[in-house]
């Protein structure tokens, strides 16, 4: 149970990371091959994000989605933070592949190298963000579709192992900014995480 | 006389032989239990039975370094898998999923009896719409992820409330799947014996299986790993262990080396082999009559004192030296000595410390077993050619020098005055108030065992909630009771945290009432449908969570055996013991942190007050372990100070009956005060801590001390008339050997040891110069003529 939720949590932080990336990532397109290598450069160039999200997750024994929302913060190279404001507050922190949760006076630390199978997620987001697409391809296979103006990029793990947890994430985007990101989980849930607006600090 | 010398041979032969029986057949130990004091009170009682047979005195801790993170992993797993299979061993953690499984599967199964937060009211249907709510809100956060698959089942959130109140804390970082220290370069594991650490030698298997599980882990590392690999492990039953080997391999060492330097010596002096092995008759002769009377007295001797023992080496050779040199036995004056070192000794025979009290009765039966040898056999035993190389020349020399240095004797006055000033002013410093430094353990494996700790994330228990009664029932239903104040303590930040045997095995009691508090399932049926009217979660999905409350309302109640296949079975053990007086629960609890993760001290006070008014039985007393222990052994401290004083007051009576004059007394006892004031101001400016060690050097400084200082008084030096320097010579090499014993002694890497020699040694030394220029006078003045070699008579 343990470690299947870990993988759904680190999927889930992975799309946290593009999104916090990405959002505002500045929109100079590269003259590069292929579309997802102009999303990518893209991608690399930012090393700071804030921004606002929703989170809807469909979840089979419940009748409606559960809702949340809250700010994405992400520092280069590997810091990310989720900060929920509803419907309770609580603080999630990937740093250096730890996670470190606070829920009211609770404090949880989870360490993601607990798991081997789930270091292909971490490298993932090292390599999303870093715009590494060769990186990104030796865990999931990476399908594009649209163009650089409006996208999805999907991904489904190579790993069987990871293929039991995470079917696939479609990650929806215009340009250098993403716009959503649905992970769709082998038990047949989901979440839907929509990114708002950058937060000025 | 040559009847009389056959009895003598006969009655030394038949008494050494009768000791000989006695110590080969005597028990020898040589673990701890010496430096840990008997104890009065129920709460002393308690600490020290907690540090030699309590959880924290099982556990081991292992260290595999070098290598690579994954072949440090595979001999972890290796390690753990051949300790598991290993019945001396009660459990084995180093991070992998097995044994957790198993504990989260009893959690599990059984937290509708576990969980604290059951009660009728949860069962309401506010009660579980709060609860299902709460689950929903969490279920919606990323955390929310770990409980989605258990919703069904567990919508009131249990299984969280159970994991979350027998919480242990932040658990190791993990490397590989297992667990590893904060930097990443060690694999760690824990593991817990059957046996008590105070059992040496259970202890030391337990060791040896953890090298054997470690070897077989190493050997399946491909061979440039294996070469870099390393094994490290620390507990208390590893000190009790490294301890013993330490305090064996230094006694012979030691008493090797004694012998050597003291051999050394003799045949300098004597230049004769038959002297030599003459003189060498008391001091064997000592030792083992030493070591049978402590095995009479105490049953078992404890390896320490024959480590102690080794002074006797140097001081009972006194004897035999001044029957070789001295041209007029002073019997009386030597036999005067032979007291007052015995009424020195006699007073550690009522210390606390068994160690130290077995060097007490050791040193008495050695020294008078030396000196009667030496009086009444060892004369018989002189050939008729007996000669030793004359020493007159020595004594002349030492006579010259005393008489210029006599003019300097004003010397001492400051010197007097300068030790005193430097006590003074270090009054504050002077004592070290810790049991540890008690310890035979080195800095070395002090330093190991720290950082081991800080890796594993398991710092000292310090602070117990302590709580006794006769039946074991009211003892659980009185540390529930506890463990509400407490839970209380924890939301205001006062104490992070604690456990509680009742986390495990909750009193027959609260079984029963948290199991009465769950609905029939009809009934349960149609609050749920109440309840979760207005929520996104449907009754009907939660058919699975019905099923199990009908479960846990048939199920009989919890016992000890349910534990049995989970390593909570050791942890509730460790917190529920039981004597012949009952049961007593013991509640460890952990500090806070801090947001910068630092350890906020917990306020023992604060957590009293809390506690107060909670009525018998569980009588429940909060201890600080630390600060009980520092007092246990301020007691001791006290105790050996006050001892120390009746033997030292002991030997000013004895002077006084002896030399019939209070002014003979002070002159006797003046030097050696003296002494004992510069030692005592040297050790300080040495920058070190006085402990109970030094008091009892002080006290044999004044035994030992004596020995010399009395051949200074008046009236013996009247006896020895002319004689005077052959008298000096052979004081000058009595204290040579003494000095000698008790400066081997100051080299061992034991530190209690240590501390014993580097102040008995400077000490002796010292009460010799001090008796000579303090002397009423030095009849060598009168030109006296050497008397030539000894002779036997």
């Amino acid at each position: 149970m343990r470690a299947g939720a870990l993988l759904a949590l680190v999927a889930l932080l992975m799309t946290q990371v593009a999104t916090a990336a990405t959002a505002a990532a500045p929109t100079t397109a590269t003259a590069a091959a292929g579309d997802l290598d102009r999303v990518m450069g893209a991608l690399a160039q930012r090393k700071h994000g804030h921004v606002t999200f929703v989170e809807e997750k469909y979840i089979s024994v419940l009748d409606t989605p559960v809702k949340s929302s809250g700010e994405l913060l992400y520092e280069a190279p590997d810091r990310l933070e989720q900060l929920t404001l509803s419907p309770k507050r609580e603080r999630l922190v990937l740093q250096n592949g730890v996670v470190t949760v606070d829920r009211g006076r609770r404090h949880y630390v989870l360490d993601l190298r607990q798991y081997p199978q789930i270091v292909p997620f971490i490298e993932s987001i090292r390599a999303t963000l870093a715009g590494d697409r060769a990186a990104l391809e030796r865990v999931f296979r990476l399908s594009f579709s649209g163009s650089f103006d409006t996208w999805t990029l999907t991904l489904v793990p190579l790993d069987e192992k990871l293929a039991h947890t995470i079917r696939q994430i479609d990650i929806e985007g215009t340009q250098a900014a993403i716009h959503k990101i649905q992970i769709q989980e082998a038990d047949g849930d989901r979440s839907v995480l929509s990114i708002g607006s950058e937060v000025t600090e | 006389m040559r009847g009389g010398a056959l009895v003598a041979t006969l009655l030394w032969a038949a008494l050494v032989a009768a000791a000989a029986v006695i110590v080969f057949r005597a028990h020898f130990t040589a673990d701890l239990s010496a430096f840990l004091p008997q104890t009065p009170t129920a709460t002393q009682r308690l600490l020290v039975s907690q540090l030699r047979e309590g959880i924290a005195s099982r556990l081991i801790i292992v260290a595999i370094e070098g290598a690579d993170a994954a072949s440090r992993a595979r001999v972890s797993a290796t390690v753990a898998g051949q300790l598991r299979k290993d019945s001396r061993f009660s459990s084995v953690s180093n991070g992998d999923q097995s044994g957790l499984e198993r504990d989260r599967a009893f959690l599990f199964d059984h937290r509708y009896v576990l969980s604290e937060s059951v009660d009728a009211q949860r069962f309401s249907v506010a009660g579980l719409k709060g609860a299902i709510q709460d689950t929903l809100d969490l279920l919606s956060s990323p955390a929310g992820l770990l409980v989605k698959s258990l919703i069904a089942r567990d919508p009131t959130g249990e299984m969280l409330q159970v994991i979350d109140q027998a919480g242990t804390g932040e658990a190791p970082r993990t490397q590989e799947g297992v667990w590893s220290s904060r930097d990443g370069q060690r694999a760690l594991l824990v593991a817990q014996t059957q046996a008590a650490g105070s059992d040496t030698d259970a202890q030391q298997q337990a060791i040896e299986a953890i090298r054997a599980a470690y070897a077989a882990g190493r050997a399946t590392l491909p061979a440039s790993a294996q070469r870099t690999v390393a094994l490290e492990m620390s507990g208390p039953g590893v000190f009790s262990v490294s301890a013993r080997s330490t305090i064996e391999h230094e006694v012979l060492r030691l008493s090797l080396l004694s012998t050597a330097a003291i051999v050394a010596l003799l045949l300098a002096v004597y230049r004769s082999v038959p002297a030599l092995i003459l003189g060498l008759v008391p001091v064997a002769s000592g030792a083992l009559a030493g070591v049978a009377a402590v095995a009479l007295g105490f049953g078992v001797v404890h390896g320490i004192t024959l480590g102690f023992g080794i002074t006797l080496i140097g001081e009972s050779v006194d004897y035999s030296i001044y029957l070789f040199i001295q041209a007029r036995r002073s019997w009386a004056t030597i036999g005067l000595g032979v007291l007052t070192s015995i009424c020195g000794f006699a007073a550690l025979l009522p210390s606390g410390f068994p160690g130290l009290a077995q060097l007490g009765l050791y040193s008495i039966s050695g020294l008078m077993a030396a000196a009667l040898v030496t009086r009444f056999v060892l004369p018989h035993w002189l050939p008729r050619t007996f000669a030793i190389r004359d020493v007159t020349p020595l004594g002349l020399a030492v006579a010259g020098a005393l008489r210029r240095a006599r003019g300097a004797a004003w010397v001492l006055g400051i010197l007097a005055l300068g030790a005193a000033t430097i006590l003074y002013l270090h009054r504050a410093s002077l004592w070290n108030r810790e049991l540890s430094a008690l310890s035979p353990v080195t800095q070395a494996d002090q330093d190991l065992d720290a950082r081991l700790r800080a890796d594993i994330g398991a710092p000292d228990v310090r602070f117990l909630v302590v709580i006794s009664g006769a039946q074991k029932e009211s003892v659980l239903e009185a540390a529930e009771r506890v463990g509400r104040r407490l839970q209380s303590l924890v939301m205001t930040g006062i104490i992070g945290g604690f456990e509680s045997p009742t986390h495990y095995l909750p009193s027959l009691a609260a079984q029963r009432d948290r199991r009465d508090a769950i609905p029939e399932v009809t009934q349960m049926r149609a609050r749920l449908q109440q309840a979760t009217a207005d929520l996104p979660l449907h009754a009907n999905r939660l058919e699975p969570f019905l099923t199990d409350l009908e479960a846990a309302r048939a199920h009989p109640p919890l016992t000890r055996r349910d534990l049995d296949s989970t390593s909570m079975a050791a942890g509730y053990d460790s917190m529920m013991l039981s004597d012949s007086n009952g049961w007593t629960a013991i509640l460890p609890l952990r500090a806070a942190t801090s947001p910068t993760g630092a350890y906020i001290d917990i306020d023992a006070d604060k957590v009293s007050a809390a506690l107060a008014g909670l009525g018998s039985p569980g009588e429940a007393v909060v201890l600080d372990l630390k600060r009980a222990a520092d007092d246990l052994y301020s007691t001791y401290l006290a105790q050996i100070v006050k001892l120390s004083a009746l033997g030292l007051g002991a030997i000013i009576v004895l002077l006084l009956i002896a030399l019939r004059s209070g002014i003979r007394m002070l002159r006797v006892v003046a030097p050696l005060a003296l002494a004992v004031l510069v030692v005592a101001a040297g050790l300080v400016l040495a920058g070190r801590e006085l402990t109970i060690l030094h008091v009892i050097g002080m006290l044999l400084i004044v035994a030992v001390g004596s020995n010399y200082a009395l051949f200074f008084d008046r009236r013996a030096t009247d006896r020895q008339g002319n004689a005077v320097p052959l008298t000096l010579a052979s004081l000058v090499i009595a204290n040579a050997s003494t000095v000698l014993g008790f400066g081997v002694l100051a080299s061992s890497s034991v530190p209690i040891l240590a501390a014993l020699g580097s102040t008995v040694a400077p000490g002796a030394l010292l009460a010799l110069v001090f008796s000579a220029l303090l002397a009423e006078r030095l009849p060598v003045a009168d030109g006296a003529v050497a008397g030539g070699a000894a002779a036997g008579g």
